[in-house]
């Protein structure tokens, strides 16, 4: 007999424990389905996990796939520490995308040394502006923002559809539903020779020390933090609880929406039907696993990036299907929430006879 | 007229049945004061495994029950998770979608261009011959019609049974409820199940007579507009009911307007029932007094006894 | 009476949780028709154990004996089958059901047929205890709302009733109607455990007392035969300490003015605060009276700014208005609030001590630097309300839900007094805190007010504000009462006012 008793204070050291117990405890269960599916364990642990990054262009690719999750993660981290439940992220990458690329297609002739800062900034821009509608509803109205947020993506994604099908298809591209190619001028320049490492990573490890600073030692992040807790106690100290719900979800939809456009001036160097596989989804799954922390986000995006390499690689070498990453995905959350209740609770074992003279 | 009207009411009929399947569930779900976000998750899970079997057996039985399992696992991880485990309700139901929609993909792989032969038609005797609404109304597949009866149960249960009381309690004040000698977890567990069955069936639905195929991701959002659903029906099955309808003639009738030529891209239509939910929840939240009195109060808190 | 056998005995009840022992080989004995008194402070273990009797809790270890044989094994259910009812201190009710769903919740089904309705006007009829079935519960009173959980334990023919604090949300009066019920079915004889705290209460109504104390029983005594200060003593174990009143200088012109505010209340079933008019001296402490849900919420929301005034001139602190103010700017203008709830609304549980000084201090007390907190900074001012306000913790890195409830009580007060608030508004301030610390607490009060602020204190604990205040209020439904001198006025009167009655007798001796 399990019985859980309430810890007097949180456990500081399950709280950074819980995330390697997840990845532990994802790893066997791993193993475990691939046993299933006729494939040796072992084996395919190593073409999932250490085959991809056993090479220079292995690592750099981690980082190129890392960026997108690391900074979505990010920005998501402060929504939920604000307790906002913003899961449209993969809509705020989307409309980000689009309007920085757009930036990119209006001006295709041009080579101005400002086009690609241009490009990111109408990124973050657009990200915000669809990050604003569920804002705005939730404050306003009082709309639940996890649906609409939700909505909203896939209206983004039916945007994107209808750009690329129609007025933004490539006039030369034999009626492909593609944008053109994006000139030089407005591509992400790469930073490591021979791979596809480009500026956004970066930025991302820019961006890591400075919401790590704005989370815990500035008062947006004090601010956030308690409304997240205690949104009583963030009223009687006087912070204002609309202001609270704009900044995180700008911050989140900006970041998303850079995420989008350097996605579209990095790695894919156009618009396409697919921007992204999921990572506006799996980033949230980054940010819990990282502890809603940005260093955290940093090494749980990377250990991310890895499942989509691992899936791809599986594929490849294994003929497994690609949905596994999603399973390992998905594992890998139910097994970090099951040992977070470590973090606020103590877990006795009582023996029945024990417990039944206890009774008695 | 009817020839050209009756096609398009009957496939709106099919396009409502797997969200009324999964919202009236949720109804119950949420009752019981469980916020379950992996609708989505257990719908495809329902899809995927129901078409499996029907595609391995043919038995068109042995595929909805299975459906229906497949939908209450996937929900029993979910209920230990938040109930045994006192794991944060939102976060489990997301991790719960994304897994279910890896989950069906990789169950589903082998299955990626099969056929199921679908549901077979049942009419109901008599009724069946009435011109135009016989056709409409009494001749449908067995899930069409077990659809509604759950609705008619769920809504009979929830209201008048002492069963629908303790669950309303149980969903209303959980430390009460308790403290009265309720077993909050169980009550909370056997709905959660419900509440997965359901979905399952609603993806079932989808695998086995909407579409008759398996198609990766095949629900499509449909399980996050189920949950919109159970917001805008105030927490009402029968209302649950209407509202699919409405969402499914939406969908339908957007496909129909293109058939019909009206020129807007495709891509526009297709955003109306998102666009719907959103215009919804606005305006049920502006309400949000009279509503918030049939909310169950302890939504999505988690529970714990010596709290 | 005396050699009646027992109908239930405890026998070295233990029940622990972390950190804390709520009971410590509690025995105890009931007899039929008793009236048997659980006397003991806040804290002291009586609602655990009174939960262990009627299976919410389960004890550690120990044996129950119901009618001379042992139960292994107590649910609520089963409890109410072997004859025992209880009435909860946080009633055990649903606000969007009706009375007779949540009659039918706490009762077995076989009694919740059909006949149901005409039960609860029966037996509601026959106690005297008014209750219309189809009344959804969150339209009624509190004194209405534990007439359901009384009426839900009498529909069953209980042999052992338990009322936990059952006069706490009651106006005198009511306490007298409640009394009249249960010394009618101690005649009966069904057996009666009444929890309280209240010492004249004990005195009037009981015939056995067992006095708890730390999670022990400490004394027995047959409550007629005692004083309320001997009885006192027994449950704090030590003498008390009554807080001095100094002579002081009360300013001639009030310092902090409501004028005829009207609000509506934004919450969910919440009063309406009509005509509000309030004027609070420097060097003077107001209570405000009333039972709970009259108001009080939305009057101290509106005192601290969490919601604004309409009007926004309706509210000012020396002739500046400050209604339209949020608490931070309100803050600046020299007041400081100490609401009701310490954990989530006073104090964010998870977050650190020194962060939760940061919380309300980060203005006055300059924590900040360019947006930053100050980390050193905010860690000395929490060092301070530690020493000078006694609070008991091993450092200013453990999180506010670590302390004690009188402990973080202390820690919130220190947080606001060190800021030298002109206006202090403080809001249940020694609710579920222990003795000591509740007359330290009341003692600081006197000692700001004695340095020249303006104190306000909302309370349901009259015995608390005729202790401390200078002038009294009541508030009901939203009206607040013309203060009086405390002296000028009986606790009767303060009690018909806390009801709604405005007394006949037509005394203004008391008005300033």
């Amino acid at each position: 007999m399990i019985r859980l008793e309430l810890r007097g204070q949180v456990s500081e050291r399950m709280v950074y424990c819980s995330p390697f117990f997840a990845v532990i405890m994802t790893l066997l269960s791993g193993m475990l389905i691939f046993s299933f599916l006729g494939v040796n364990p072992t084996q395919a642990i190593i073409t999932f996990f250490v085959e991809p990054i056993s090479s220079i262009d292995g690592i750099a690719e981690l980082c190129v796939k890392a960026t997108p999750l690391v900074l979505i993660a990010i920005g998501l981290s402060f929504c939920f520490k604000a307790n906002i439940w913003n899961i449209g992220a993969e809509g705020q990458l989307t409309i980000g995308a689009l309007a920085g690329g757009g930036l990119c297609l209006l001006f295709f002739n041009s080579s101005s040394q400002f086009l690609m800062p241009g490009m990111l900034i109408f990124g973050i821009l657009g990200g915000m502006a669809w990050a604003g509608i569920p804002a705005f509803l939730k404050i306003r109205f009082g709309t639940n923002e996890i649906l609409t947020s939700l909505m909203l993506t896939y209206i983004g994604l039916l945007i994107l559809s209808y750009l690329i099908h129609g007025p933004w298809k490539d006039p030369e591209g034999q009626n492909f539903p593609e944008s053109r190619l994006f000139q030089d001028a407005a591509l992400l320049p790469i930073i490591l020779d021979e791979t596809r490492l480009h500026l956004g990573w970066i930025i991302t490890l820019i961006c890591v020390p400075v919401a790590w600073m704005l989370m815990t030692y500035h008062l947006i992040g004090f601010q956030i933090r308690v409304m997240g807790m205690a949104p009583m106690a963030s009223n009687f100290a006087g912070f204002r609880g609309k202001n609270i719900i704009w900044i995180s979800f700008l911050i989140s939809g900006g970041l998303a929406g850079l995420a989008g456009t350097i996605e579209v001036a990095g790695p894919i160097g156009q618009i396409i039907p697919v921007i992204s596989p999921g990572y506006g989804f799996t980033a949230i799954i980054v940010a819990f696993l990282g502890r809603l922390h940005p260093i955290g986000c940093l090494l749980s995006g990377l250990l991310m990036a890895l499942t989509y390499l691992g899936g791809d690689n599986a594929q490849i070498e294994l003929n497994l299907p690609n949905a596994v990453t999603g399973v390992f995905q998905g594992m890998l959350l139910f097994f970090l929430l099951a040992s977070d209740v470590l973090v606020r609770y103590r877990i006795r074992i009582v023996s029945f006879k024990n417990k039944h003279r206890n009774i008695g | 007229m009817s020839e050209l009207v009756v096609p398009v009411l009957l496939t709106i009929i099919t396009a409502s049945t797997p969200l009324v399947f999964a919202a009236a569930g949720e109804v119950v779900v949420e009752k019981s004061g469980v916020l379950n976000l992996g609708v989505e998750g257990m719908m495809i899970v329902g899809a995927v495994v129901a078409f499996a079997v029907g595609v391995k057996t043919e038995s068109a039985t042995l595929a909805i029950l299975s459906g229906a399992t497949g939908g209450m696992l996937t929900a029993f991880i979910f209920g230990f998770l938040t109930l045994r485990l006192l794991a944060n309700q939102v976060a489990t139901g997301l991790a719960l979608t994304i897994f279910g929609l890896g989950l069906s993909a990789l169950i589903g792989h082998g299955f990626v261009g099969k056929t199921f032969s679908g549901l077979p038609k049942i009419g109901i005797p008599l009724l069946e011959q009435i011109p135009v609404l016989g056709s409409l109304l009494f001749v449908h597949d067995i899930l069409v019609f077990l659809s509604v009866i759950a609705v008619f149960l769920i809504t009979y249960v929830l209201n008048k049974t002492r069963l629908g009381l303790i669950i309303r309690a149980v969903g209303e004040n959980h430390h009460a409820a308790h403290s009265i000698g309720y077993s909050v977890v169980w009550v909370r567990m056997g709905c959660i199940l419900f509440g997965g069955s359901m979905a399952g069936l609603g993806g079932a639905y989808l695998s086995l007579a909407y579409t008759p195929l398996w198609v990766e991701g095949m629900t499509a959002g449909r399980g996050w507009i189920a949950l919109a659903l159970v917001v805008f029906a105030s927490w009402r099955a029968w209302r649950a009911f209407f509202g699919a309808y409405l969402f499914g003639g939406i969908t339908i009738i957007q496909l129909h307007a293109q058939g019909f030529g009206v020129d807007i891209a495709s891509q526009f239509l297709s955003m109306l029932p998102y666009l719907a939910t959103i215009v919804v929840l606005v305006l049920i939240s502006n309400n949000s007094s009279r509503m918030m009195l049939n909310a169950p109060a302890d939504l999505g808190k988690s529970f714990h006894a010596s709290d | 009476m005396i050699d009646k056998k027992p109908i239930l005995e405890l026998l070295e009840i233990s029940k622990a949780y972390p950190g804390v022992i709520a009971n410590n080989r509690v025995n105890l004995e009931i007899k039929p028709g008793q009236i048997h008194a659980l006397l003991g402070e806040n804290g002291a273990g009586k609602s655990t154990l009174v939960k262990i009797i009627y299976g919410v809790q389960r004890c550690d270890s120990g044996k129950i004996k119901w009618e001379g044989s042992e139960v292994s094994q107590i649910t609520p259910q089963i409890a109410r089958k072997l004859g025992i009812g209880m009435v909860f201190q946080h009633f055990s009710l649903f606000d969007a059901m009706t009375v007779e769903e949540n009659i039918a919740l706490g009762i077995p089904a076989n009694l919740a047929n059909e006949n149901l309705y005409q039960n609860i006007i029966d037996i509601s009829e026959k106690y005297g205890l008014r209750l219309d079935p189809c009344r959804y519960v969150q339209t009624l009173s509190v004194g209405e709302r534990q007439r359901i959980e009384v009426v839900r334990c009498l529909i069953q023919n209980p042999k052992l009733l338990i009322m936990d604090e059952p006069t706490s949300v009651l106006t005198p009066q009511e306490v007298d109607k409640l009394f009249k019920t249960l010394r009618r079915l101690s005649t009966q004889g069904v057996a009666i455990l009444y929890i309280s705290h209240k010492l004249q209460e004990i005195i009037d109504l009981c015939h056995v007392a067992t006095i708890m104390r730390a999670g022990e029983v400490v004394d027995t005594c047959i409550p007629s035969e005692e004083s309320p200060r001997s009885m006192a003593e027994m449950m704090m174990g030590a003498n008390l300490m009554t807080p001095k009143k100094n002579e002081r200088m009360i300013s001639e012109k009030p310092y902090f003015c409501v004028n005829n505010l009207n609000h509506q209340s934004t919450m969910e079933n919440g009063i309406d605060l009509k005509d509000i008019t309030i004027q609070a001296h420097k060097g003077e402490i107001l209570g405000v009276a009333g039972i709970a849900g009259n108001g009080q919420n939305e009057l101290m929301e509106i005192l601290s700014g969490e919601v604004r005034a309409s009007d926004t001139s309706s509210v000012s602190i020396d002739q500046v208005s400050v209604g339209g103010l949020g608490p931070r700017k309100r803050r600046e203008n020299g007041m400081g609030f100490v609401p009701e709830e310490r954990l989530g609304h006073g104090a964010v549980p998870e977050m650190l001590l020194w962060e939760n000084a940061f919380l309300s201090g980060y203005q006055s007390m300059k924590l900040m630097f360019n947006g930053f907190m100050n980390v050193a900074k905010s860690r000395e001012y929490t060092e301070k309300i530690i020493s000078s306000f006694k609070v008991k913790t091993p450092n200013v890195n453990v999180t506010a839900n670590s302390l004690s409830g009188g402990n973080l009580q202390k820690f919130i007060f220190g947080r606001e007094i060190l800021q030298d608030p002109k206006v202090l508004i403080v809001f249940q301030p020694t609710w579920g805190v222990d003795a000591g610390s509740a007359a330290y607490i009341r003692q600081s009060l006197i000692n700001i007010a004695d340095r020249g602020a303006a104190v306000i204190v909302i309370s349901q604990d009259l015995e608390e504000l005729y202790e401390i205040s200078d002038k009294i209020s009541v508030i009901c439904e939203g009206n607040l009462t013309k203060p009086k001198i405390i002296e000028n006025i009986s606790v009767e009167h303060v009690g018909l006012l806390m009801a709604g009655i405005k007394p006949l007798e037509n005394d203004d001796l008391g008005d300033q």
